[in-house]
């Protein structure tokens, strides 16, 4: 029987072959197909996936806390909310609006305003608001607006220690201060986290966590924060009453280096910064370069001393009361036929000082204020603290050493100043200086030997004794050494004839020191009264007292009360 | 055959329920984890702000003001300070 006697219709074999083949082929395809998405693109494939659901979520973190050495707060961040929408979605009665608007703070124009632009879908509304008042928004139900949670830096010390501390910007980065110059270990790394949401935005599960927010570390630092207030408000007393322009302070622990207190007149609260202005906010301790004045002839007659050629009692001759260098003439307020080196120091003569100058080789002098730590920045951590001018000393004309001999011509920071002077707090050691509390007693650098830093340690004694130019430094119950300074400034090269700069510099208890003090207060408007004796000298006698009571130091001196107006106030000219 | 592959499919079977067990029993404990972690957060806060309270109250300005006006104190007048030497005694 043929196959056409059957009724079947012989196919060709390549029919059956070609439909086979091209199957082969679709499936080969879908093959293909599946691999390159299973295998090549399966990554952007499952991210896509998981977009439709899961979330990666920032967890923030807390920045440290900064502390006084005490433990007290100075610097704490605490969340609050920060309210935004979503202008598309926001439907509002005009009830609704000008409830919203009264809770935010804003005018119902403003927030209109706000909303207006459609297109946007991320509008701030308000940053920053308590958490009570973001729950008083939510409560409101309206749609499209939500809400996250930041944190804000508060200062409880506010203007008192504002310029140690410094402040944080809206995004919680340090901008001044300890908060710019620790930010590193003070801010903290948001961590983040997987989560899984439903269409509204709940969260539904937690999945995982990608990385653990790391908080910042708290910060102790070495400010006292009873001293810093007794400090600040001295000195802000101080600069009210001479109506002067400007004034720093700064303590120190000569036994430590640390800074019990460091404080700026004008100062501005760092919980409020709507108006400030750069004045404010100069960190002049630090910052500020000046010519220290008086305050340096205690170096350069502990440099003579520690030559052997004088001693304190030598005799200088300063007859009569001037002295011409080149065309430069040096003064004396009080001119004396001679004066002891002591003496010159107690009258602060500048011919003296200059005279015991010009005896001494340049290259030792500039060595000695090298040393002293004039010329290069202290290493304090701090941001723009400032080395100070101390030009090379194969520069330096005779009348610029003399001058320099009473601390003209070369400019220092008032913290590098009363580093200086913890050479005769620690018989001869210059001590490193900490913000951050240490505890440690570190070794310092030898700068001067033991007995010197003594006898310059017992001049300034007399400094501040009935006779000196300081006696209104003296406080009841330890004795005191120090130094008055009143500088003309330096105004476009030339001195200002009528603009000072008065300051002081001392330490106690002298019979074993423990703190440094250093007062400057710019451009005091006294007629008459703008001496370091008379408007830093007070200042320093109020804050040594009221540091030395706090710290419980022993007393070396009677408890007799001083006449602040005993003595005749010995004037001088830098 | 037929045995093995029942018996590997009551394996399959267990083997699933148990990754889904504990894929459950892992969420859960994540999720307290996440409680636990906020708790600790909340109470820093808390701390924080007591800190921040403590130092506000604690103002050396303020307990000048209160210790000079309301409980009318001052500072010790030298003439009725006595010193006590510490070994006099002895």
């Amino acid at each position: 029987m043929s196959a056409a006697a059957q009724g079947l219709v012989r196919l060709p074999v390549w029919r059956a072959r070609f439909v086979l083949a091209a199957l082969a082929a679709a499936f080969a395809v879908l093959a293909a197909r599946s691999l390159y998405l299973q295998a090549m693109r399966t990554d952007f494939l499952q991210e896509k996936g998981d977009e439709r659901y899961s979330r990666v979520l920032e967890v923030p973190a807390t920045r440290g806390r900064i502390l006084d050495r005490n433990g007290d707060a100075l610097a704490v961040s605490t969340p609050v909310k920060s309210v935004w929408a979503i202008p598309g979605d926001v439907e509002l009665s005009r009830a609704q609006r000008n409830k919203l608007a009264a809770l935010l703070g804003l005018e119902p124009a403003e927030l209109d305003r706000k909303l207006s632009d459609k297109s946007r879908d991320f509008v701030y509304l308000k940053r920053q608001i308590s958490p009570d008042t973001a729950e008083a928004v939510t409560a409101l139900g309206v749609k499209g607006i939500y809400e996250h949670p930041e944190y804000r830096r508060y200062y409880p010390g506010g203007e008192v220690t504002a310029h140690v501390v410094g402040f944080t910007g809206v995004d919680d980065a340090g901008q001044e201060g300890v908060e710019l110059a620790h930010q590193a270990t003070l801010g903290g790394k948001p961590g983040s986290r997987r989560v899984i949401k439903d269409r509204l935005g709940h969260i539904v599960e937690d999945v995982e966590s990608i990385r653990a927010a790391q908080d910042g570390t708290d910060l102790q630092l070495s400010i006292d924060s009873k001293i810093q207030s007794i400090a600040y408000s001295a000195l802000k007393a101080a600069v009210e009453a001479n109506r002067a322009k400007a004034g720093g302070i700064v303590v120190l622990d000569a036994r430590s280096g640390e800074i019990l207190a460091l404080a700026n007149v004008p100062s501005f609260n760092p919980n409020n910064r709507a108006r400030l202005n750069g004045a404010q906010l100069r960190n002049r301790v630090v910052t500020d370069l000046f010519e220290p004045g008086s305050t340096l002839k205690p170096f350069t007659i502990a440099l003579a001393l520690e030559t052997g050629r004088i001693g304190p009692s030598t005799l200088v001759p300063t007859a009569p009361g001037t002295l011409s260098i080149a065309s430069y003439t040096i003064r004396d307020v009080h001119p004396a036929a001679a004066l002891t080196v002591s003496q010159v120091l107690q009258k602060s003569s500048n011919v003296g000082a200059a005279k015991i100058a010009l005896a001494l080789p340049r290259e030792a002098m500039w060595d000695l204020f090298r040393r002293e730590g004039f010329g290069t920045a202290p290493e304090i951590g701090f941001p723009g603290a400032t080395g100070g001018k101390l030009r090379p000393w194969k520069t330096w004309k005779p009348v610029e050493q003399a001058t320099m001999a009473y601390g003209h011509g070369i400019s220092v920071s008032l913290l590098q100043l009363a580093r200086a002077y913890t050479v005769f707090a620690r018989d001869g050691e210059l001590v490193p200086l900490s913000l951050v509390k240490t505890g440690a007693t570190p070794g310092g650098e030898k700068v001067l030997s033991s007995q010197t830093a003594r006898e310059v340690r017992a001049m300034l004694e007399l400094a501040v004794q009935p006779g000196g130019t300081g006696p209104r430094a003296r406080i009841m119950g330890w004795r005191v050494a120090g130094k008055t300074g009143t500088a003309h400034k330096l105004e476009n090269g030339a001195y200002a004839t009528d603009k000072y700069l008065a300051s002081f510099v001392g330490l106690a208890p002298a019979s074993a020191p423990r703190l440094v003090v250093a007062v400057m207060i710019d451009e005091p408007a006294g007629r008459n009264n703008y001496y370091g004796g008379t408007v830093a000298a007070p200042v320093f006698a109020q804050v040594m007292q009221g540091a030395l009571r706090l710290l419980g130091v022993p007393h070396d001196a009677p408890l007799e009360p001083i006449d602040p107006a005993e003595g005749d106030e010995a004037r001088e000219s830098t | 055959m037929a045995k093995l592959n029942l018996l590997l499919l009551a394996v399959l079977v267990a083997c699933a329920l148990g990754l889904v067990t504990s894929q459950h029993k892992a969420r859960k404990l994540f999720s307290a984890l996440e409680r636990e972690h906020a708790r600790a957060r909340e109470l820093d806060i808390d701390y924080g702000r007591l800190q921040l309270e403590a130092s506000t109250w604690g103002l050396h300005s303020r307990v000048e003001k209160i210790a000079t006006g309301a409980l009318g104190m001052r500072p010790v007048d030298a003439r009725r300070v006595r010193i006590v030497e510490r070994d006099a005694g002895r």
